[in-house]
């Protein structure tokens, strides 16, 4: 009995050795290779045979499409280069991409989510590279107007968002805003709504004559924070919400934000959004718009591809205008950033490959998939219906500066706590003012450790 | 059992007494390592080393990626006085009730009935049908529990087909029915693995008892509590060992059906530890929850296994 016990404090002495030499400093220091700083050429050809390995969230209808033919394009121009692309929907890339970016074999260009918990975290830790010196070559900085290229920068230190160093580039634009079914609207005898007063007393006419005013699906959590954003963005405007999630000044519990969560919740309780959301799958909040059976659907452009062909003419697309702006303000900014790993062997190929498939051309092709490019073509006009509506909308906000971010940007934690607040908000679990010190205490304590 | 023990410490006597044995054993000892040794090097690196990271780890604030600073126990602190940490533990402790109570009554009811109808024609077939939960894929069960709870799904259904609209909910999204209806789908994939377990145990009974029993008068509750009930102690020990340590680290089900929501009333600690790894960066947090959900479960165990019965080593 002896024998056997000291044999095993042996082994847990032995282990414990093994473990802390292991792990001898804290955990993360040192990781992280080195940036390279040679020199950076456009030279592709002359890179012998090369496999550029692709991470991509490029899922939804359409953008995929447009993506699969800009990598054939692209291996056939460049025969050396084989793509590797590994794609994945955006909350699988979100949780793997970590994982991947800080082991010992990288992908060389990956999507990076803007914001402090994605790229802000990614340049912290030195896992992606500052593309400035790519940005010399190919010149983003005259093709991307200035409000795009902001939000794929950040400090050197990844602490400061919207910094001197650009990390990525993004291939599509994206506004959320409002999905309607014209036909229910003329039924109604309403005009698409362009205001905040405007949707509810159009949605109260739905409600009047049965019609489900707007589905919402919230079981997956995400869609909270773009009823939310829209809301919080027609009463705050786009001032208040950019200083917010950029932590340049407010709080969420100033007057704006706690009228958006008074507003969601009013709407909750008249019945203008599904009932029992929290169990209601995103996908299946769609396709009830898209079979007819509500008014309105917020979302993303993203979807402009999908609903289109499920709607054809009957769907529209319009934003809201806050009460003392003359253009509209909502959630939106670009697609997620293109950026380069330190860990590539070959960044000359991935900057030519992430000019590729970002450039003009490439943004013809998103618009032949029924996308919306983060840069529209000067002289494209846009087909009539429902590409006018999302492409006029994007034009209008990005050229007014009616673009506020997504507000999961704030702190590395608000993706799950704004998530699951609105899921309190719209059962009634929480008050407006609760829901908004929810929000603050996230983001008091992350302002405060920065 | 005693002749055994009796024998075993007489061999351990003459061991100490001669020293040409103690040399013998301890050649045969080392002998005997390096057959454990492949299993050993096989645990120790997959299964110590990174246990012991994990405790490493919960001393520090990490985002997973840059360096980490040292934390000391307030990810521990946090556990108790971080609202949403403190509900997951709670939550998983009415998911036990669930997973394992409820299960281990309703099986020991179907056994009572199971175990007097032996005859009964076609037995094996429901005695598969009961089992089948234990052997389809977890992710296939959440999936279908999905599409049973969704606001047009069977359950709701069969509700307004006899009536009972007012009854109809949105299961998963309603922050009053979510967690147990989580833990309802526990109960129906565990009971089972119960009921197997109890009537191989009642097989194991000597049929004389309850004809005696019988023969005696005995009801058929006598006779469940007389009989069947202490018999099938063993049986209880481990279907409760395994159902508290499965709902304890309860994941896919949470995962699949509600990733902790509506809110947070449905996170348990097992999704608490994966989300903050994987999702918003707080290593250092998640390396405490499990840390604690870890010795949580050893202790529970270690406590379980006290019930078990001495003599049926």
């Amino acid at each position: 009995m002896n024998g056997k016990k000291r044999n095993w404090t042996g082994v847990i002495a032995v282990s414990v050795a093994v473990a802390l030499s292991l792990t001898a400093c804290a955990p993360g220091s040192g990781s992280g290779p080195a940036a390279s700083s040679g020199p950076v050429s456009k030279d592709v050809a002359g890179a012998g045979d090369v496999t550029l390995t692709v991470w991509d969230q490029n899922t939804d209808e359409g953008i995929t499409d447009a993506q699969e033919k800009l990598n054939a394009e692209f291996s056939a121009k460049y025969p050396n280069v084989k793509i590797d692309r590994v794609t994945q929907s955006f909350a699988d890339l979100k949780t793997t991409l970590k994982l991947a970016l800080s082991g010992d074999n990288p992908p060389d260009v990956v999507q990076a989510n803007q914001g402090y918990p994605d790229m802000g975290a990614f340049v912290q830790g030195g896992l992606i590279r500052s593309l400035n010196d790519y940005d010399g070559l190919y010149d983003w900085s005259s093709y991307y107007p200035e409000s795009l290229l902001k939000i794929n920068s950040f400090s050197a230190d990844g602490k400061t968002w919207q910094g001197d160093n650009l990390y990525g580039i993004s291939q599509t634009g994206e506004v959320v805003g409002i999905y309607y079914n014209k036909k229910i609207l003329t039924q109604l005898g309403v005009e698409a709504p362009t205001s905040l007063d405007e949707l509810e007393k159009d949605m109260a006419a739905a409600k009047a004559a049965g019609i489900l005013p707007m589905a919402y699906g919230d079981i997956e959590k995400s869609p909270g924070i773009h009823l939310f954003g829209v809301v919080q963005a027609a009463i705050a405007g786009s001032d208040a919400v950019n200083k917010l999630v950029t932590g340049a000044g407010g709080a969420w519990t100033d007057d704006a934000s706690v009228d958006a969560a008074k507003t969601i919740q009013d709407w909750s309780s008249k019945g203008y959004i599904t009932e029992g959301a929290n169990g209601v799958s995103r996908d299946d909040a769609l396709a009830q718009f898209e079979a007819g059976q509500s008014a309105f659907y917020i979302v993303g452009t993203w979807k402009q591809a999908a609903i289109s062909e499920a709607m054809g003419d009957d769907a529209g697309f319009t934003t809201l205008t806050p009460k003392d702006a003359d253009s509209p303000v909502t959630t939106g900014g670009e697609g997620l950033a293109w950026a380069v790993t330190t860990g590539s062997k070959h960044p000359d190929v991935a900057a030519a490959y992430i000019d590729f498939i970002n450039n003009a051309d490439a943004a013809k092709t998103f618009i032949d998939e029924n996308s919306l490019p983060s840069v529209i073509p000067a002289d494209y006009t846009p087909k009539p219906g429902l590409e006018t509506d999302v492409f006029d909308t994007y034009g209008k906000v990005t050229s007014s500066g009616g673009l506020v971010p997504y507000l999961d940007y704030s702190t590395p934690t608000f993706y799950d706590t704004l998530t699951s607040a609105v899921q309190q908000l719209t059962d009634k679990q929480v008050t407006p003012e609760a829901f908004t010190e929810i929000l603050q205490k996230d983001y008091s304590g992350f302002i405060g450790s920065k | 059992m005693t002749v055994t023990t009796r024998l075993r410490s007489g061999e351990t006597r003459t061991a100490g007494v001669a020293p040409g044995r103690t040399r013998r054993r301890r050649v045969d000892s080392l002998k005997a390592f390096l057959y454990v040794a492949p299993a050993l090097a096989f645990s120790l690196i997959f299964l110590i080393v990174p246990t012991l990271q994990t405790a490493w780890y919960s001393l520090y604030d990490w985002n997973g990626l840059s360096a980490a600073t040292w934390a000391g126990v307030q990810n521990y602190i946090d556990i108790v006085q971080d609202e949403q940490l403190r509900d997951s533990f709670m939550h998983v402790g009415v998911l036990v009730v669930f997973y394992s109570f409820l299960p281990i009554a309703i099986a020991l009811l179907l056994t009572m009935v199971i175990s007097r109808a032996h005859a009964l024609r076609g037995m094996s077939f429901f005695r598969t049908v009961l089992f089948l939960p234990q052997v389809i894929a977890s992710v296939v069960i959440a999936t279908t529990w999905l599409a049973i709870y969704s606001p047009n799904g069977l359950l709701n259904t069969l509700l307004r087909a006899i009536g009972l609209d007012s009854l109809t909910h949105v299961w998963l999204g309603d922050f009053n029915t979510a967690l147990v209806s989580v833990g309802f789908v526990g109960t129906w994939l565990n009971v089972g693995l119960c009921l197997v377990l109890f009537l191989s145990g009642v097989g194991n009974v000597q049929p004389e008892l309850f004809e005696a029993a019988r023969l005696d008068g005995a009801s058929g509750l006598q006779e469940f509590f007389g009989i069947t009930l202490p018999a099938l102690r063993g049986q209880i020990t481990v279907a409760l060992t395994l159902t508290v340590v499965s709902s304890l680290k309860t994941f896919d089900l949470v995962y699949i059906t509600t990733r902790g929501g509506p809110g947070n009333s449905t996170s348990v600690p097992a999704f608490e530890a994966y989300n903050r790894a994987f999702n918003s960066g707080q290593v250092g947090s998640a390396a405490s929850v499990a840390v604690v959900l870890t010795i949580g479960i050893l202790l529970i165990t270690a406590l379980i296994g006290r019930l078990q019965p001495k003599d049926t080593e």
